[in-house]
């Protein structure tokens, strides 16, 4: 394997070289399509901060950015193309429309719904889908959408990043609190699998369904919620959309930390990541975005390096290859995270090393230190292959 | 009897040269020198923020020091520690070069993916030269004719002809590429990968890559062998590669091209370098904060000595 990577490199490398010292060579463009389905959003009991509605978007402009450089020693250009839908036609048309132009590589920035519309559109069709939103299980588990790629990590990979730090806390007996949104729901499933994995406790579980106005009565109303017969050592919250969650924290009956919505987060990526280069595309983003990288913007910006990624490596514009490629022994995706990042051959689903954060502060990262894999301990996150109904 | 013992001191101090290791502390603004005699911090200098580059003159009479956060090089004489002036460097200085002429100075702006060329005598950017995402290595052949840069996320190496300032050839190497170093002949460079965790010996005529490494540590996931410095002894025998997380330098063999040793030192190792003998080589430790001593006869590190919070850069003197 080694062998033949060197034999790419310099193969590569030399092509390099020719163009570089000839003027005529050709140019390779590329053009990545940006779908971004806009849902209204529900309204919330809390004074929330509002995800800033370019969420996602930016990401991906910066990854051109980058790209662009690279490519600029390689003879290689790309190029964004930003496209809203509000419903499902619309944004059929839109695909069908970016196809019929030549373009063949889509970044989708959309529910679950519109990824399945996508999905059986783009069947028998050479093209390159990648989910960089949707968090489903579902997607990684048994409705695979193949050969559908997913930058977002999924539920499980982050549930199983809480339980492994519970696990290595000893923090084994967890009061789970959710929301009944069909979200929330996935969440607290997505949860339990995990608790069972790492062999956390869930003594109790409580849905949320209070509607009084938590901004004057959380100091009543928490605690009297959160106080049960039985200790725990940290409450679980599943609230996707931070209807109540925000709330939870120094308002539990027992003085206990809350994870998952609220308190101690898993992510993709915060701002207060710095670690392994991090600070220098914090930086880049501010000076593009004027605001902080969050994790949608994360999400994008790998979709789009993991085209630009495997076209500087293979020089191809065909995404039957760069799929292969991708694929492939020879991809690696250096994401600012201390190692090198792949998709996972059984459900398309990037590999990464899940962030715990505080609203201000990076508290740690899964895979815990300890917990091991028979292949590579990134896939202590999410499905593996064994589980996994994808093939 | 106090006399004698002082005066023994003095005399040993005096008879032989006291080399100094002069150590970046990324989060701590500050400098650690370490008296390599006493094996232990002597003197802490204050100095811009975020410093990691550091460089000397020939003469060791001068250092250079990316101040990143700063953006700028501060200049720092030798003789009394003091920060005696700046060069403008563009902004996020990381990694700087001098050239043999001791004219020229390079420094890779990580933010803004160019290389900028400073003028030293007029203190004054003479041509800032673009390349790819987030430049780091530097490295000036030992001829002049060429510098190079590694840059982490185009994951290339650049080479620029010191005479044009011109970009004359890329060369693709593994993801994240950190250091660079020219062997003394000039004839080989070689790039560290840290996220591909390979180590590329490139042949600087034709600019391809001839050997390439991995590395593999009991009972450490090769993801986690990530490598950042490079040294080359001058006797030709040994490449030291400093493998980051993986918490180990590497020892190879360049008569034999093969990897003979992993070295245990601190926790994210990543910068090295010799002392004047080349019988010890040093190390700074992000995470835990320290710097080993590898002794290069016993090929063992010896001793570990706390500095500041993540001490970055190194380079070390004698003391005159």
């Amino acid at each position: 394997m080694i062998g033949f990577m060197n034999r790419l490199i310099t193969l590569l490398t030399a092509s390099i070289i020719i163009y570089c010292s000839s003027a005529a060579a050709i140019e390779l463009k590329l053009q990545i399509n940006y779908l971004k389905f806009v849902v209204p959003q529900p309204p919330v009991l809390s004074n929330k901060i509002i995800p800033p509605a370019n969420s996602g978007l930016k990401g991906a402009v910066l990854a051109i950015n980058d790209s662009n450089i690279t490519g600029k020693f390689l003879q290689q250009r790309f190029k964004l193309n930003y496209i809203e839908s509000v419903n499902n036609q619309d944004f059929l048309n839109q695909l069908s429309n970016q196809y019929q132009l030549g373009h063949r590589f889509f970044i989708l920035n959309t529910p679950l719904a519109q990824l399945k519309i996508a999905a059986q559109w783009a069947q028998g069709k050479n093209v390159i889908l990648i989910n960089s939103d949707e968090a489903s299980d579902q997607l990684r588990h048994s409705q695979c959408l193949l050969p559908m790629l997913h930058t977002a990590p999924s539920n499980a990979m982050k549930s199983d990043a809480l339980a492994q730090w519970l696990l290595h806390r000893r923090l084994n007996k967890v009061l789970l609190i959710h929301g009944k949104k069909t979200p929330d729901l996935a969440l607290v499933k997505s949860f339990q699998r995990a608790a069972k994995r790492f062999g956390i406790k869930i003594i109790e579980q409580k849905a949320w369904d209070f509607n009084t106005d938590l901004r004057r009565s959380a100091q009543q109303e928490i605690p009297l919620f959160t106080q049960i017969r039985k200790d725990y050592d940290v409450v679980y919250v599943a609230d996707s959309n931070k209807d109540f969650a925000e709330y939870l924290p120094f308002n539990t009956y027992l003085p206990r930390p809350v994870i998952g919505s609220a308190g101690l987060e898993p992510l993709a990526w915060h701002f207060v990541i710095e670690q392994w280069g991090a600070a220098q595309l914090q930086n880049r983003f501010k000076a593009l975005a004027q605001r902080v990288m969050n994790e949608s913007d994360f999400n994008g910006y790998l979709a789009v390096r993991s085209i630009a990624q495997a076209v500087h490596q293979t020089n191809n514009g065909d995404p039957n290859k760069l799929l292969n490629f991708i694929h492939s022994d020879l991809f690696e995706l250096a994401a600012y995270k201390g190692r090198k990042l792949s998709y996972r051959a059984w459900n398309g689903q990037l590999r990464m090393p899940i962030a715990l954060v505080q609203p201000h502060a990076l508290v740690s990262q899964s895979p815990q230190t300890g917990v091991l894999h028979p292949v590579n301990e990134l896939d202590t996150l999410g499905y593996d292959q064994q589980e996994s109904h994808c093939r | 009897m106090k006399f004698l013992l002082l005066s023994i001191a003095l005399i040993s101090s005096f008879s032989q040269a006291v080399e100094l290791a002069y150590i970046t502390n990324e989060k701590d603004d500050n400098i650690s020198i370490i008296d390599l005699s006493q094996q232990r911090v002597v003197e802490t200098i204050a100095i811009g923020q975020r410093p990691r580059g550091i460089i000397f003159n020939r003469a060791q009479t001068i250092a250079y020091v990316c101040a990143s956060d700063s953006d700028t090089i501060q200049i720092i004489d030798l003789s009394n520690n003091q920060v005696i002036g700046e060069l403008p460097s563009g902004e996020d200085p990381e990694t700087i070069a001098l050239h043999p002429n001791e004219k020229t100075i390079y420094a890779a702006n990580e933010d803004d993916a160019i290389l900028t060329v400073i003028d030293i005598p007029s203190r004054t950017v003479i041509a800032q030269i673009d390349v790819g995402v987030e430049p780091e290595g530097l490295a000036v052949s030992p001829d002049g004719s060429l510098v190079v840069v590694t840059s982490e996320t185009t994951n290339m190496v650049h080479w620029i002809d010191t005479a044009t300032n011109k970009n004359i050839a890329n060369t693709l190497v593994g993801s994240r590429p950190r250091s660079a170093k020219f062997s003394s002949d000039g004839k080989q460079l070689w790039v560290s990968s840290e996220i591909g965790g390979t180590v590329a010996v490139i042949d600087v005529a034709t600019k391809k890559i001839t050997t390439k490494f991995s590395f593999k540590i009991r009972g450490i996931h090769r993801d986690r062998v990530q490598p950042v410095g490079v040294e080359l002894s001058n006797d030709q025998r040994f490449a030291f590669i400093a493998l980051g997380p993986a918490n180990h330098v590497a020892v190879i063999n360049r008569h034999t091209m093969a990897i003979e040793k992993y070295i245990l030192v601190g926790r994210r190792v990543w910068q090295l370098a010799f002392n004047k003998a080349q019988n010890q080589l040093l190390t700074t430790n992000g995470v835990s904060g320290d710097v080993s001593i590898i002794d290069i006869n016993k090929m063992k590190t010896i001793k570990s000595i706390k500095v500041g919070r993540y001490p970055w850069g190194i380079a070390i003197r004698e003391q005159k």
